[in-house]
């Protein structure tokens, strides 16, 4: 990664101003041209850097549910269990992690009722008891990575 | 959930309760949908990237502005800007810290946890009986497993938490990573 790289992940990770010339205001505040923040974000979204430039989405203001959600899979059966559960569009990130519950995955659906119908969806596919742990309170939502 | 019953107070929450705000509640319905289509996938890299996204779904660029601050001030949006992989930017260690702390407690120790610059995500969630037992969680994301382990052990004498239950549960791979899709 280079220099206009790096300054453009911190530059950003805070948000993104809406004017008519956003890429322009962003040049003006990191000392950089128009053109080279364009390009610079296009160089960090071709080599997957960033996986996305646009709305951070909160799903439960827009009428949405979003949860996350663990598994007990079976070592054997995990990869055969992660292609079922990544089959639902709603599952949006999916983690082999170090634990008895050893797949975690968030749930995003668009209809609040949606997500039970996707829960038992993805129980009858796999076999397994879904445990759903939906967000009660949230602290701290933010980026704070130094790169 | 078990323990005390929840109260307001518990909840020193960055969002107030659940107050969905639907796309559909005003008369702007259908272009406003047509404008969340557009731009979930990003914003266009072009000089006036509000003016294309209106020529994409039939607005001005005004209009583009004026609805996507809306949705900023609502927040509908949390904020438009990178979503980065950090995988790709060396940051290859990523736990999951869980701890059960007392339900009286867990809006005061979440709020100190959150304030730890490693802490990149903090929620209080359901416990789940024998399978789970922890109620608070912190995502930290670090170069190396070393590194986020010492700032767990940090974490958790600087909050008091040493007598809590708490696991550490690593990253072993990531099969899919991407935002919600609406359509």
């Amino acid at each position: 990664m280079n220099a206009l790289e790096r300054t453009l992940i911190n530059g950003l990770q805070g948000g993104f101003p809406i004017c008519e010339r956003p890429y322009l205001a962003v040049a003006e505040r990191l000392g950089l041209t128009e053109e080279a923040v364009i390009e610079g974000l296009r160089g960090l979204l071709d080599q997957g850097i960033l996986s996305r430039f646009g709305p951070l989405y909160h799903a439960e203001r827009m009428g949405g549910a979003l949860s996350l959600a663990a598994l007990a899979v079976p070592e054997a059966d995990f990869e055969r269990v992660v292609a079922e559960v990544n089959a639902f569009p709603e599952v949006a990130h999916n983690y082999a992690r170090d634990h008895a519950l050893n797949m975690w995955f968030v749930l995003a659906t668009e209809k609040p009722e949606r997500k039970a119908e996707v829960i038992a969806g993805i129980e009858a596919a796999t076999g397994l008891k879904v445990h759903d742990m939906p967000k009660l309170a949230e602290y701290y939502v933010g980026l704070r990575l130094e790169v | 959930m078990s323990g005390m019953p929840l109260r307001a107070v518990d909840f020193p929450a960055v969002f107030p309760g659940p107050a969905p705000v639907h796309c559909g509640t005003h008369p702007d319905a259908a272009s406003d949908l047509r404008l969340l289509a557009a731009v979930q996938h990003g914003l266009p890299l072009v000089p006036r990237p509000y003016a294309e996204l209106g020529r994409q779904v039939g607005l001005s660029e005004a209009e583009v502005i004026e609805r996507l601050e809306r949705w900023l001030a609502t927040g509908i949006v949390k904020r438009l800007g990178v979503v980065v992989r950090h995988r790709k930017l060396g940051y290859r260690a990523n736990a999951m810290v869980v701890f059960d702390v007392p339900d009286a407690l867990v809006g005061a120790v979440g709020a100190r946890l959150a304030a730890f610059a490693c802490v990149t995500l903090c929620y209080r969630r359901p416990r789940r009986g024998e399978a789970w037992p922890y109620n608070l969680f912190c995502m930290i994301h670090g170069r190396d497993r070393a590194t986020v382990e010492a700032q767990v052990e940090a974490l958790t004498l600087a909050c008091g938490l040493e007598a809590m239950p708490r696991a550490v549960l690593f990253s072993r791979r990531c099969f899919k990573q991407r935002g919600a899709v609406y359509r």
